[in-house]
Parts: C-alpha cells; structure tokens; sequence
C-alpha cells in the first residue's frame, strides 16, 4: 500500500516505528498532491515549502520521544481558517491577497501536536454553497466521477481526503458544509455539537451555526482529530467549558448491544433517492443484526429548518461580511465618486453571486419592520427544532438517516437554481439549528457513487456516535476507492 | 402663549479599564496612530470578541451610584452601520436588555429647589476609532480609540430649562468622577454629551417634535445651545411654522445650531444580539460586592466634611461637587489646622482661577503641602494676606513654593516701623480731607488712609501695624 492511502492512525504506527519519517510521509503527500490536484482542483494552495519545514520539526519531535496521534501526519485546511502568514482567501476575490497575522486556534492546536499542513483547501465562497461552484477561483471535481460536485461547502476538504491528497482535513458546518461533502466523496466528516471546538480564527459566516470538524478516512482518524481540536478556548466565548471534552478514542468499541437508535420518518419522504434510501434502510438492517434497538421518531416541525436557517444564517452573514468594506483589508475599488461608492464598488466587485444574494437576504429579514416577521420568527423555529430534538432524545441514543437526499450531482446542474442547491442541506441544517452533533460516514454506493450515512446525538455525545459509527464501520466494512473517471482533463 | 422645553441627555463616558472591552489592548488615550490596536478590535477576520469582565463591573459600580436597577440578565447586540471608523461595520452595544435601568441623580436649581432626573438606562458598548482630515489628501483613521469601553447613560425627558440640564451633568460627572468608573475629560472625549429637546404650550402633557444637538463640547456648550434652540424652537411655533424632526449641530463661534440631517436619513441599525457572545449575568452575590466596593458619594462626603471638619454646608456642597476638589481640600486640612481658611481660598481663589483659565482641578499645579505652606506664611506675618493672593497666583501658573515666590520678588510684610511711619506721614501729608474727615469723627476714613499705605507698599505693609501708627500720627 502507498503511504498517501493510510489512516492517521496507520501512519502513526509506521511514524512510531520509526519505519519512516515525517518528511518521507509529507514528501509521498506533495507527490500524490502533483498527481491528482490537476484532476480534482481540491486545493486554493499547496503550502509545499512550510510542510517539508512542519515535518522536519515532527521528526525532531520523533527522535526526543514526542509522538502523539498527529505527530508527522499530512492535514489540509479549508481555505476560510486563518493560517498565520498564509494566504487565507475564504475562496473569495474580497480576501484573495488576505495573510492573517494569527493562526485560528485549532490551526494552533494541530501545529503544536507536530501536523503537518500540505495545503489549503478550495470551499464554495464564505462557506455558502453545497458544491464548491460558488469558489471564485475554481470548482473542485468529485474524484469518484469528475463530472460532479464533491459537495460543499467543505468540498474541497472532502475532496481532498477521497483523492488521498492528505490523511485528514478540516471542514467548517453551517447547515451541512462537512457532512454534505463528506457524504458525497465517500469520506467520514463530523460536525461536533456547537461551542465544542473553538471558532477563533476561523472567518465567520453565520456565528450562532458555525462549527469546525474534521474529516477523514475512517471513524477512528475522527475521534483522533476530535481529541486534537475539542475543548474550551479562551478566546472564544462560545466555547465551552473543559468538562465537556472527553477522550474520545475510548468509544470505539464494536458493541452497541441494547443501543436506541432512532430514526425520523420525516426524513423518508419526496425528495429522497431511491439508491439513497435502500442503502440507509439496509444500514437500519445491520444496526439491527448488530443488537441495537431500531425505533421511529418523530421531527414534527423539520419542514421549516431549511427556511429558518437561511433567514438566521444570512441574517448573521449580512453582519459578518459587513467588515469587507475594501478599506482596511481586501479587495478594494480603483474607481469611486465618494465613500458610499467606494463601499458599492468594492463590495459589488469583490463578492460573488450567492454572498450578495445571501447579505441582501440577511439585510432584508434584519431591518426594521420585518425583523418580527423573519428573524424573530426564525428563531422561535430554532426553539421548536431543539424541543423536537430533545423529545426524540428521550427515547433514543443517537438519530439516523440520510445525510444528502441524494449522491452527488452533475456540475452546473443545480447552479441557476438556488433552492434546488439550497435542498442538498435538508437533512443537515436541522442538526446545526439545534447545535447537536453529527457524523456522516459511507454506507454504500448508488449508481456508482457513495451514500452518506449520518448520525446525530444529544450535545456533547460524540462518543456515542462515535460508538455506534464505529460498530457500524466494522460490520460494513466499505473499501470503495474512486475512481477519478470521467473529466476533461 | 407660554412655552416650556422638554430635555432630555445622552451621555457616553469611557470606563477607567487598563484594557479594551473585548481585548487585551490598552485604554491609554493618545499614543502613536494604530499602536493600541490587535486583531481583535481591528475586527479582522475570524477574530472573536471576549467580554472584559471588569467592564461589568464598573458599569455596575455606575449605575448603583446612580440609583438604577441592575439587570440579573443581560446580552449584547449588534449595532450595524458602515463608517471607516468602525471596523467590523457594527458596534456591539445593547438594545433590549441593558445593564441597568430606572436610576436618577438630584439636582439642586438656583431657587434652592430640589429635584429627581430620572435615568432610563445605563448599557455598555465599545467606542468608534477617530478620523483624522487635516493635513492629507483624504482621510486617515486611528483605531486606538476602537474598543475602548463607554458607558450611554440615558436620560428621562425630565429637564424643563437649560440650567437643569447644566446641573444634571454637573451632578452626573460628579457622581461618574466619585465611584471612579470615568475621568470625565471632555477635552479628551471621555465624556460626551448628545441632547435632545423639543418645546411645547406649558400645560400640555405632549411632547414636540424633538430636535437632536450634537458637537457640544463642554457643559456651558450644551447650556447655550439648549438655550438657543429653545427660542428657535418657540418662534417657529410662533410663526405657525411647524418643527422638523431632524439632528442639528451646535456652532460654537456662531453660537446657533445648523440642520445636519433629517430624520429621513436615519440609519436602520438592524439591531440582533450578538452571537459570539454569550449573556451577561450579574448574580446578587456579585453585586453586593460591587456595591460594596463604591467609594463616599458627594452627599455623605458633604456630610462628613460639615461634621468632621465643621466647615459650613454651603462650602461643603460646593467643595464636594467635584471629587478632585474635595480631595486636594481633605489633603490640604491635613497639613493645615483651620478648614474654613482651607475652604475661603479653595472656593475663592482658586475656584476663580480654574473658571478663568478653563483649567480642570487634576491639572492644578499646586500641591496640597504648598497650600499649607502658603496659609503659614500669612498666619506667621510673613506676607500680608493681599500678598497671598499675588503668590498665589503664581504659585497655580508655576507650581513654585510660596517660599520661593516670596524670595524671588521680595513679597515679605513690611513690619519695620520706621519705615512704614515714614510712609504714614506721607500718606497724612498727602491727604488733608481724608485727615480732616477723620478728626470729625468719620471713622471710616482711617480705612482710606490705611489703604493708601498699601497702595504705597504695593500691599506688603502690615495692615495692623500700619493701622495703629497712623492712629499715633492722627492723634499727635
């Protein structure tokens, strides 16, 4: 086997073993990098030069005894958390020359446990889109079939982990930008229950919904990365308390004898593919052989997540991106009358199409008049979606169904239709709502292309997902690898 | 028809915090252009505020000065609007739910009566950077300023005539000044004031249309600008002529308010809580301990000055007004016996010169142990009480000792008999019908006379001495 097709956890074995070195593993990532980004177009930038430095230092720390789990081991950033003196362009022309003086504090965390970052990864613009189409300098292909979208808007990340360019990565969620991609590379992606990794440093797009995750090749690179990332952060006042934080390695375990597992009838209705649904209704068959407990739920008010979130979240991003106004930092205009022009041009200019659509969206719903009808309406939705949740978590253990209604779609279909894109997070936007937990992990394949399976817990009970996704992995034993058919190129 | 004014004020104070309210930077006011400055309050991207708790607390320490009502619950809202100084294009401020509510100072007017402003709120927010136009093509802008904390103090609309607002600020600033939460300094904008106010028939329980007055930069401003305004606002009612509801500037050289924008043009601030920040609770707990924490408030200040040092009310209430003052007063007293000596110069001189000179107290020169010093010189024979006055003076544009002034312009009392019979004389000689007067039996003009050897001596002569030669001379 190549050493870019390894687990974290593999390499970590080969590290210890001192049967390579740090810069031996970067070196075989690079190359794997040169081979297939052509193909795939999953990264904004390959940081060639700081890895090889990165691995140099893990190979010291190697030799003083210093290995932990990520120690040496190739990482790629999505492109919108701050990485110090390294571009960090969010896939957008408003911050394409931007180089943050800081790192986010989970960039922190994996420098200081010796990772090594190879690349920064291509996302749809500002995190707002489901398929890396809206990225103002590229769209990333899926390697399973070229022709379509790896999702987004993490797609680059997941993209990157299905084509073996890193051994992990980090994604950002807001409605589904982890899980989506995720479950459409064929990659495992989490979302961690709100507050539970730190978000300092990573640009905002919608506060009250963001949450950093990771994304790798199987459930036990997961809790490896989670372990790495979890925990409270000073900086961040969402951020919660160290209690919270467990070792999340001691919940992989193959029993799930007596498990609840809950699934919402909701989420079997129009809309859904057919391939999707036979391979999450045979996954309820092996959770059921496996010993668990399957029972019905129910997630009465679901059909208004997607229209709360989008009035929420654009309602946040319309604050938030208000800062790029191209006179500190950013994309600036070269022609202006006067200071409100100068805004106008440069935020006209700078900003891609669904940014715009979205702060004009957010605009709206906050101004005066309408913030009743929309926001604060809105947000008594989030109350309802969270009580649905906590009902059905008095019942069951963990919650499971189909991450995406379908597997992954042609590029350019879905682009002139913004709430047909807007339906690829239907199943992942009610979990950011209430701030719970999720995991989306291959569960077979449907034409072809991989299924995603997702699971949500209670918050703060990444284990037991963690627990169940790890039985689950086991007994399916998924090997598909993609295949990189298809594409012009 | 009579009309009466409705007032009411917004007062924005910086908090005394070392650090910014979401930051670790400093709170220093001037330095170098953009050197208080980190990511955070540069709002760059992925930065996160994080709350100064300190800045609850002397928020809090405020508002239980002023009588308010502390909130157990709070949070922090957004505040959006786009201007070079702001740099994450909205402030974090409150709206719905601020820090404390329902509080009030008292004034006191001219007439001797006592009254109740009430405060409707009192909430925190981070301050603005500062635009700088002068001397470049364009703008240039300092974010040192950006993050610093402010307390909005807001007023009921329970103001009726310019004086009252004078007094409340006064008050208000007295009271900021004694629980230590601001300085104050307007000069430096630490304190800032917005007013509003509209007229209307007296009798009548509705408002006007209101008027807003910005750019006023001292009390006396917002006195003379309220003053105006009003008589603008009674002559176009006057006229038939209807008040536009609009912001107006105070232009101090022309001493008139000018239309700076009309209510069309108001901003939709699309208030939201913020959330990257979480609630603030303030626990019953954490209040007492503020509360505890609050130092003497003028009142019982001017209690204790009457009992403690038995100077009389009206020097305690006007000594007090001002915490700076009382403080250099309770220092002077404790290296000078007499209090009401300590008081007469504090309240006269002294008093007099920071109003000529525009002076606040923190900047007087003069030290507590120099004030003492002065008043021995006078108790001692030394200079004449006259004299006083003249080094005194000096004293407060130099921060010299008395000792040295005396010395250097040779102020020492004229006590030398001889000499100063020698000037009686001259003065008798010099003044037949105020003699003349005298030996009729006008008493008063040994007065005279008396103050003619001091115009003489360019008052260093010993006024006792010098009463009692010329009474020997007269009687010869």
């Amino acid at each position: 086997m190549e050493l870019h097709e390894l687990k974290i956890h593999e390499l970590n074995d080969l590290l210890k073993k001192k049967e390579v070195s740090a810069v031996d593993v970067t070196k075989a990532y690079l190359k794997r990098i040169n081979e297939v980004e052509p193909k795939v177009d999953a990264l904004i930038c390959k940081t060639e030069d700081f890895a090889l430095k990165k691995a140099e230092e893990a190979d010291k720390m190697i030799k003083d005894g210093n290995i932990n789990d990520l120690t040496g081991i190739p990482v790629i950033i999505k492109d919108n958390m701050c990485t110090e003196n390294i571009r960090t362009t969010c896939a957008s022309k408003m911050l394409e020359d931007f180089v943050p003086p800081y790192n986010a504090t989970v960039v922190e965390n994996l420098n200081s446990l010796g990772a090594v970052m190879v690349g920064k990864a291509n996302l749809d613009e500002f995190a707002m889109g489901s398929s890396t189409e809206n990225s103002a300098f590229k769209t990333t292909k899926n390697p399973w079939d070229l022709e379509r979208v790896p999702g987004g808007s993490s797609g680059g990340s997941a993209a990157s982990v299905a084509a073996d360019e890193c051994a992990f990565s980090l994604g950002s969620d807001t409605g589904g930008s982890i899980r989506q991609p995720a479950s459409l590379c064929g990659v495992v992606g989490m979302k961690p229950t709100y507050g539970l990794v730190s978000r300092y440093g990573l640009v905002a797009f919608a506060s009250s919904l963001d949450q950093i995750g990771p994304i790798t090749k199987d459930v036990t690179d997961c809790a490896i990365v989670l372990n790495a990332i979890a925990g409270h952060d000073p900086k961040d006042s969402t951020s919660v308390d160290k209690m919270r934080k467990k070792d999340y390695k001691e919940f992989l375990k193959e029993d799930i004898k007596g498990m609840k597992i809950g699934y919402a009838k909701e989420f079997f209705r129009q809309g859904l593919d057919e391939g999707v649904k036979r391979s999450i209704e045979a996954s309820l068959k092996i959770f059921e052989e496996l010993g668990a407990e399957i029972r019905e739920v129910s997630l009465k008010y679901i059909d208004y997540a997607l229209a709360a979130y989008y009035i929420v979240s654009s309602a946040e991003a319309s604050s938030n991106l208000a800062r790029y106004d191209g006179i500190r930092y950013g994309y600036a205009a070269e022609k202006y009358e006067d200071l409100i022009d100068m805004y106008m041009v440069s935020r006209s200019e700078g900003f891609g199409k669904e940014v715009k659509r979205r702060i004009m969206l957010g605009t709206y719903a906050l101004s005066s008049g309408y913030y009743d009808a929309y926001y604060n309406k809105a947000l008594k939705v989030r109350t309802l979606i969270k009580q649905d949740y906590e009902k059905a978590f008095q019942n069951v253990d963990v919650i499971v169904g189909p991450t995406s209604p379908t597997v992954a779609f042609k590029i350019g279909e879905r682009v002139e239709d913004p709430l047909a894109m807007y339906l690829a997070d239907v199943y992942t936007v009610p979990v950011n709502i209430a701030g719970l937990p999720g995991l989306s992990m291959p569960c077979g394949l449907s034409d072809g292309l991989p299924v995603g399976l997702q699971i949500v817990g209670k918050h703060f009970d990444e284990g037991t997902i963690l627990n169940a996704a790890y039985a689950f992995e086991k007994a399916l034993s998924f090997t598909a690898k993609p295949s990189f058919k298809g594409g012009a190129r | 028809m009579n009309y009466e004014a409705v007032i009411g004020l917004e007062v924005h104070a910086e908090l005394l915090t070392k650090t910014k309210i979401f930051c670790n930077c400093t709170t220093e006011f001037g330095g170098e252009p953009n050197t208080h400055v980190c990511p955070v309050c540069l709002g760059l991207p992925g930065t996160l505020p994080v709350l100064n708790k300190k800045v609850v607390e002397y928020a809090v320490k405020a508002g239980l000065a002023l009588n308010c009502e502390i909130s157990k619950f709070s949070k922090m809202d957004r505040k959006n609007y786009f201007y070079p100084d702001l740099p994450k294009a909205y402030q974090i401020s409150q709206y719905d739910l601020p820090l404390c509510k329902n509080g009030y100072v008292e004034i006191e007017t001219s007439d001797g009566v006592k009254k109740k402003i009430g405060l409707t709120r009192i909430h925190i927010e981070e301050d603005a950077g500062k635009l700088m136009h002068e001397n470049v093509d364009g703008s240039l802008v300092d974010y040192n300023r950006t993050g610093v904390p402010l307390i909005e103090i807001v007023s009921e609309p329970d103001m009726r005539t310019p004086e009252e607002a004078y007094l409340y600020l006064t008050k208000l600033k007295s009271v900021l000044e004694y629980s230590e939460v601001s300085d104050c300094k307007m000069q430096e904008g630490s304190l800032r004031v917005d007013t509003n106010v509209s007229v209307r028939p007296v009798g009548s329980k509705e408002f006007g249309t209101k008027i807003e007055l910005k750019n006023l930069n001292s009390f006396k401003a917002v006195q003379k600008a309220l003053e105006y305004e009003i008589k603008r606002q009674i002559k176009l009612l006057e006229n038939g002529e209807t008040i536009v509801q609009e912001t107006r500037r105070w232009n101090e050289q022309k001493g008139i308010t000018e239309a700076m924008r009309s209510k069309e043009e108001a901003h939709d601030y699309r208030y939201f809580p913020d959330p990257d920040l979480v609630p603030i609770i303030v626990s019953d707990e954490w209040k007492e301990e503020i509360r505890k924490s609050l130092p003497e408030m003028p009142e019982h200040k001017k209690e204790r000055f009457v009992a403690q040092y038995g100077i009389p009310e009206y020097d305690a209430s006007v000594i007090t007004a001002s915490k700076p003052l009382a403080d250099f007063f309770e220092k002077c007293v404790l290296e000078y016996s007499s209090a009401k000596t300590v008081s007469n110069w504090i309240m006269g001189e002294m008093m007099r010169l920071l109003k000529e000179t525009g002076k606040e107290v923190e900047e007087v020169l003069i030290k507590p142990h120099q004030m003492a010093s002065l008043l021995n010189l006078i108790d001692n024979g030394t200079i004449t009480g006259s004299i006083a006055k003249t080094v005194f003076e000096e004293m407060f544009a130099t921060g010299k000792n008395p000792e040295e002034i005396v010395d250097e312009k040779g102020l020492k009392q004229l006590s030398n008999e001889d000499e100063l019979r020698k000037i009686a004389l001259k003065v008798i000689e010099d003044n037949p019908k105020s003699v003349e007067d005298y030996k009729n039996g006008k008493d008063k003009a040994i007065g005279f006379l008396v103050g003619q050897i001091m115009k003489a001596t360019k008052g260093k002569a010993n006024p006792q001495l010098a009463n009692k030669i010329l009474l020997e001379e007269l009687s010869k």
